[in-house]
């Protein structure tokens, strides 16, 4: 592929580049850094939402992104669906939902598979915030579904994580266990509209009751996205929620203790694809983890930290 | 486990029904089908336009559209695709189709752009292979 000049793309707004540039994200391509550097890096507010499947998220996205649109900003959504573990291909169909707004250069929408993510979804999604934020969106949202560590994922990148639940899909002792009323910034009661949804409600209300007291308190919405019915309590919980995030140094608290992960993260990454080319060039070292990988770990290690390899880790 | 650093680049592939007819059986089991080819498949659901099926797949950065039609509007949905990628600048954007289209038209359709067609009964595993063809990169 030729090198494309993505800064010019980008400020030329055609959104191409920027689609370009996320897959380069994906890749884990260096490039990307340096279209950062170029372009600097404005960081929109995200929202997450998460939860199990056909709660009704892409549904409520589309509904949101109305609201945005109507007050004139612009939009980008990111909606990541699991990879096959078999095949490592995917159906990403959250764009189904979000029709309303083909057509309308206000609203990006780009599906990811979490392939070759592999905890470093957070990374990919963090990266790709930055991207959108440099071309000029004012509002990012986060899809994920909700299954095994990618909620968790979600939580550490978005400022504001909504948790969807619906009448018959997970209950809430499950959610319970997976720790998910500990992410939850706004819960969500989707499909109002179906007996058992005041129930699942209730059950939650008594399950935050019980929840140590903290200083935000996650409000409890009632949602029937396809009407549209509940947008107007939701979008003032995430008002209200961003509100006290910039009133109480939460906000800042949270941006600092995710910039600090994202750079533990970082060495994470790159130490790992470091060794990997190590294990793969040194036959010798490669012997040694075939004994004892802690041996091994601990020689890439210091070589990592002699300097040799960090210019490569990051090359 | 591959000792690879980094993960190869998956091909992606918008997937469409275009045209006013409503059922997507088929075009659902192609993506299927896709997917356990190890391609990522955005499928965009029914009734698309051309210009939401081009929108889509640059957004998507995708590399190829796969267009779903039994309404017999090919040989108009079909070159509006085309012209909508030129119109984009798009034109390295791969199209293929499938659907109820007679020879004749199939010839006229590959003269203005498409790589490939499939009428029904075509074996999903030709299309698979057809794609690997095309996109020798992808992982399998
Ligand atoms: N009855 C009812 N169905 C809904 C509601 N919201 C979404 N749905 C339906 O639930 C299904 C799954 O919705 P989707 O947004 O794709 O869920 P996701 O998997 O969480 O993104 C779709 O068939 C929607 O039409 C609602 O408020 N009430
Ligand atoms: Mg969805």
């Amino acid at each position: 592929m030729p090198e494309r000049d993505l800064a010019a793309e980008f400020r030329a707004g055609n959104v191409r580049g920027l689609a370009r540039a996320i897959t380069l994200v994906e890749r884990r391509d260096p490039a990307v850094r340096r279209l950062l550097a170029e372009l600097g890096q404005p960081r929109p507010p995200v929202v997450g939402f998460t939860g199990a499947p056909g709660t009704g998220k892409s549904t409520l996205v589309d509904a949101l992104i109305r609201h945005w649109r109507a007050l004139g900003r612009k939009v980008a959504v990111i909606a990541v669906d699991p990879n096959s573990p078999y095949s490592g291909g995917a159906i990403l169909g959250d764009r189904i939902r979000m029709q309303g707004h083909a057509l309308d250069p206000g609203v990006y929408i780009r599906s990811m598979g979490a392939r070759g993510h592999l905890g470093g979804l957070s990374l990919a999604t963090r990266e790709a915030v930055r991207l959108l934020g440099a071309f000029g969106f004012d509002e990012v949202v986060l899809e994920t579904v909700g299954v095994g560590q990618s909620e968790l994922e979600v939580a550490a990148v978005a400022d504001t994580t909504v948790v969807v639940m619906a009448p018959g899909l997970g209950d809430g002792v499950q959610m319970i266990k997976a720790g998910i009323l500990e992410i939850a910034d706004v819960l969500v009661v989707n499909k109002a509209d179906l007996a058992g949804a005041q129930r699942a409600a209730q059950e939650l209300r008594t399950m935050l009751n019980l929840a140590p007291r903290t200083e935000w308190k996650p409000p409890i919405v009632m949602t029937v996205a396809l009407s549209g019915e509940g947008m107007d309590e939701l979008e003032q919980a995430l008002a209200r929620h961003r509100h006290y995030l910039e009133g109480s140094g939460e906000g800042r608290r949270r941006m600092q203790a995710r910039l600090r992960e994202e750079a533990a993260d970082l060495v994470g990454q790159w130490a790992r694809e470091a060794a990997l080319r190590l294990l793969e060039a040194d036959g010798e070292l490669g012997r040694l983890a075939d004994e004892s990988p802690y041996v091994a770990a601990e020689q890439i290690l210091s070589r990592l930290g002699t300097g040799g390899e960090r210019a490569e880790a990051r090359a | 486990m591959a000792t690879r650093a980094a993960p190869p680049r998956p091909v992606r592939i918008v997937l469409a029904k275009v045209g006013l007819d409503g059922h997507d059986r088929g075009v659902k089991v192609v993506a299927r089908a896709l997917r356990d080819a190890g391609y990522e498949v955005i499928y965009t659901g029914l009734r698309q336009t051309p210009a939401m099926v081009v929108d889509a797949a640059l957004q998507e950065d995708a590399q190829a559209i796969g267009l779903s039609l039994h309404s017999g509007a090919h040989m108009t949905l079909i070159p509006a695709v085309l012209e909508e990628l030129r119109r984009r600048q798009a034109t390295d954007i791969l199209v293929f189709a499938g659907g109820i289209i007679p020879d004749e038209d199939i010839a006229e359709l590959k003269r203005m752009g498409v790589a490939e067609i499939f009428t029904p009964g075509a074996p999903l595993q030709g299309i698979v292979e057809w794609l690997r063809e095309r996109f020798p990169e992808v992982e399998s």
